[in-house]
C-alpha cells in the first residue's frame, strides 16, 4: 500500500480516537443540561428539601458547598503560595527541594477516600473538631495544596529573571522583590491555580463522607463546627440511597454541581488567555 | 530598632514562614501515613493473616478476606487503563502532532472540562444512562458491571494520561523530527518510528500517573460497579458486579463502630492503597526527574 495512503489513514484513527474522547463529553453534559433544565426554578436553588427531599430545593447543599470552598480557600491559599514561593524563588536543587516534589507529586496521587480516612484520623477525631465543616475543609484543602502549588510555582517561574535583577540592584531585598514585583506579575497564573484547585475541591465527594457530610439538616450550618449538606454527596444520596426519587431532582441537582464546576473553569481559563495576551515580556 | 533593622528583620520572618511551609508538604505525607497506621495498625493483630488475605469479605461474620477487593480494584483499573491508553495516546500524539489549530484549541478546554467533572456526576450519569445500555446489550441481569466501572474509570484516567503524554512528546527535540522526514520517512512513520519512541518514558510516567488515580477513584466506582465482593476469577466477571478497595472505605465506613475490628479493617485497606499509590507515584516521578537530565536541541 501507498505509504502516503497510509499516512493518510493513521491520521484519520488518530482524528477518530480524538473523537471518541470529545464526543462522551459532550454527550455527558448534553444529556446532564437536558434532562436537569427542568428542575431549576427559584425554587429549587433557595428552598430547602421537603417531604423526604423529594421536593422542595437544595439551598442547603448549595451553601453547604459554598462554605467549604470558602473554607478550604482560606486554609489552603497561604500555604499553597508560600510553598510555591519557597520552590520557585528560594529552594536550591539539594534532596531536600526533590523530596518536597515528590511528597507533592504524592500528595496529588493519594486516593480522595484516603483523605477521607486522614481527615477523620486528624481532624474528627484526633483534634476532637468533630465532622464539622472545620474538620471538611481542612482534609479539602490539604487535598488542593498540589494542584495550586505545581500552578502557582510555575506562574512564579515564568516571570523573566530579569525582574529580580533589577529589584536587586535598586536595592530591594529577596523578599521585598518578591511582594512588589514578581507576586503582582505572577497573580493571574495563581488564582488560575487557586481556581483550579477550589473546583476540584467543590466537586469532591470521597473525603467529605465521614469529615463533614450530613444526609439531611432541616436547617442552614450556624457555625464551623456544624455538619452541613454539600452538592456532591446530596447527588449521590438521592441517586443511591433514596428510593423513589424523582429523576428530575436528581439531574437538576448533577446540573447545578456541573454548573458551579463548569463556570469556574471558563473563570480560569478566561483570566489566563486573557493575562497570557496582555503580557509585557 | 532602626529601619534597616526592621527590613533585616522583617526579611529573616518572612525566609522563615516560606521555608516551613515549603516544608509542610512533606510534614503532611508524613501525618496521613502515620494517621493511617494509627488506625489501621491494629487490623493486623485482630485479624489473623489467613483471614486477612482470606476470599471472603463479610464483615458481619468477622471474615476480612481483602482479597476480592484488591483483585477487583485490580480488574476494573488494569481494563480501564485498556481502554485509555491506545485513546488518550492516540489523542495526544493528535493533538501534538497532527491536529489542525483550530482542532487543538477545541480539544485541549475540552479535555480540562473532562478532568473537571466531579466524579460523583460521572457516577450518576454511569449509573442511569450507561447502565441500562451495557444491561440491554448483555441481556445481563444488571448493568453495574466492571465492564461499566471501568469503562467510566477510563474517562477520568485520560486528563491526565493526555497531557502528560502530551507533554513527553512536546519535549522531543524538534530536530529528530527534522532528521526522520529528512530520511525519507513520512510524518507518519516519524511519529511512530522516531517521535513516540523519544518520547517513551515520559508517556510511561503518563500511564503510571493516571493509573495510580485510577486505583484511587472512588464514588464513581462505587456507584456504578454493583458492589459485590466476590472473586473475579474468570472472564465473565468482567461483566458481573464487582468491589473495589476504595468503594469499600466509602461504602462502609459510615456504618461502622469507632475502634471495631471491622473499622480497622476499612483504615487497614486505607494503608494498602497509601502504599500501592505512594509506589506508583514513585517509580512515575523517578522518570520525571530523569527526563529533566536530557539533553537534546529543541
Amino acid at each position: 500500500m501507498n505509504r502516503h495512503l497510509v499516512q493518510r489513514l493513521g491520521f484519520a484513527m488518530l482524528g477518530l480516537a480524538a473523537l471518541v474522547v470529545v464526543v462522551p463529553i459532550l454527550l455527558v453534559i448534553g444529556t446532564i443540561v437536558a434532562r436537569g433544565m427542568g428542575a431549576i426554578s427559584w425554587e429549587f436553588l433557595s428552598a430547602m428539601p421537603r417531604e423526604g427531599m423529594k421536593a422542595g430545593g437544595i439551598l442547603p447543599a448549595i451553601v453547604g458547598t459554598l462554605l467549604l470552598t470558602v473554607g478550604t480557600a482560606l486554609a489552603a491559599i497561604p500555604v499553597a503560595v508560600g510553598g510555591a514561593i519557597y520552590l520557585a524563588e528560594y529552594a536550591r536543587d539539594t534532596w531536600l527541594t526533590r523530596a518536597i516534589r515528590l511528597a507533592i507529586i504524592n500528595l496529588a496521587g493519594i486516593p480522595s477516600v484516603v483523605y477521607g480516612l486522614f481527615g477523620l484520623g486528624l481532624f474528627v477525631l484526633f483534634l476532637q473538631f468533630g465532622t464539622s465543616i472545620l474538620a471538611g475543609s481542612l482534609t479539602l484543602a490539604i487535598m488542593t495544596l498540589p494542584i495550586i502549588i505545581s500552578t502557582a510555582e510555575e506562574a512564579l517561574r515564568a516571570v523573566p529573571v530579569e525582574f529580580r535583577t533589577v529589584s536587586a540592584s535598586l536595592g530591594g531585598t529577596r523578599w521585598q522583590g518578591i511582594r512588589n514585583i514578581i507576586l503582582p506579575q505572577a497573580l493571574p497564573g495563581i488564582i488560575t491555580g487557586v481556581i483550579l484547585g477550589l473546583l476540584r475541591a467543590a466537586g469532591e465527594t470521597a473525603p467529605i463522607l465521614f469529615t463533614v457530610a450530613a444526609f439531611f439538616l432541616p436547617h442552614l450550618p450556624r457555625t464551623v463546627l456544624d455538619q452541613t449538606m454539600t452538592l456532591p454527596y446530596h447527588l449521590y444520596v438521592i441517586s443511591t440511597q433514596v428510593p423513589g426519587m424523582p429523576p428530575q431532582i436528581q439531574y437538576g441537582t448533577a446540573l447545578v454541581l456541573l454548573g458551579l464546576v463548569l463556570s469556574l473553569n471558563v473563570v480560569a481559563t478566561i483570566i489566563r488567555s486573557y493575562y497570557r495576551r496582555r503580557r509585557q515580556w | 530598632m532602626d529601619r534597616l533593622g526592621r527590613v533585616r528583620w522583617t526579611e529573616f520572618a518572612v525566609e522563615t514562614l516560606i521555608r516551613v511551609l515549603g516544608f509542610s508538604t512533606i510534614g503532611f505525607v508524613a501525618l496521613i501515613f502515620l494517621f493511617l497506621l494509627q488506625q489501621g495498625l491494629p487490623t493486623f493483630f485482630e485479624i489473623p493473616l489467613g483471614n486477612l488475605f482470606g476470599t471472603r469479605w463479610y464483615p458481619t461474620f468477622d471474615l476480612f478476606g481483602t482479597l476480592p477487593l484488591v483483585l477487583g480494584s485490580a480488574m476494573v483499573t488494569i481494563l480501564a487503563m485498556a481502554i485509555a491508553l491506545p485513546l488518550g495516546v492516540a489523542t495526544a500524539v493528535f493533538v501534538r502532532e497532527v491536529a489542525p489549530d483550530w482542532a487543538r484549541e477545541i480539544l485541549k478546554p475540552m479535555i480540562e472540562v473532562l478532568a473537571g467533572i466531579p466524579s460523583v456526576v460521572l457516577g450518576f450519569f454511569g449509573m442511569t444512562v450507561i447502565a441500562p445500555l451495557v444491561r440491554e446489550s448483555l441481556g445481563a441481569p444488571t448493568g453495574l458491571t466492571a465492564f461499566t466501572g471501568a469503562l467510566i474509570l477510563a474517562y477520568m484516567a485520560l486528563p491526565t494520561l493526555i497531557s502528560v503524554a502530551e507533554d513527553a512528546l512536546d519535549a522531543v527535540p524538534k530536530s529528530y523530527r527534522d532528521a526522520g522526514l529528512a530520511m525519507g520517512a513520512t510524518q507518519w512513520q516519524t511519529i511512530w518510528q522516531v517521535v513516540v519512541p523519544a518520547a517513551r518514558s515520559g508517556i510511561v510516567t503518563a500511564v503510571m500517573l493516571s493509573m495510580g488515580r485510577a486505583i484511587g477513584e472512588t464514588m464513581a466506582v462505587m456507584m456504578v460497579t454493583g458492589n459485590a465482593a466476590r472473586m473475579p476469577l474468570s472472564l465473565d466477571s468482567l461483566f458481573r458486579p464487582v468491589r473495589t478497595m476504595t468503594a469499600t472505605i466509602a461504602a462502609e465506613m459510615g456504618e461502622v463502630a469507632q475502634g471495631s475490628t471491622h473499622y480497622h479493617a476499612l483504615f487497614g485497606i486505607g494503608i494498602i492503597l497509601f502504599l500501592l499509590t505512594f509506589i506508583i507515584n514513585l517509580t512515575a516521578s523517578s522518570t520525571i526527574f530523569k527526563k529533566r537530565h536530557r539533553g537534546g536541541l529543541r
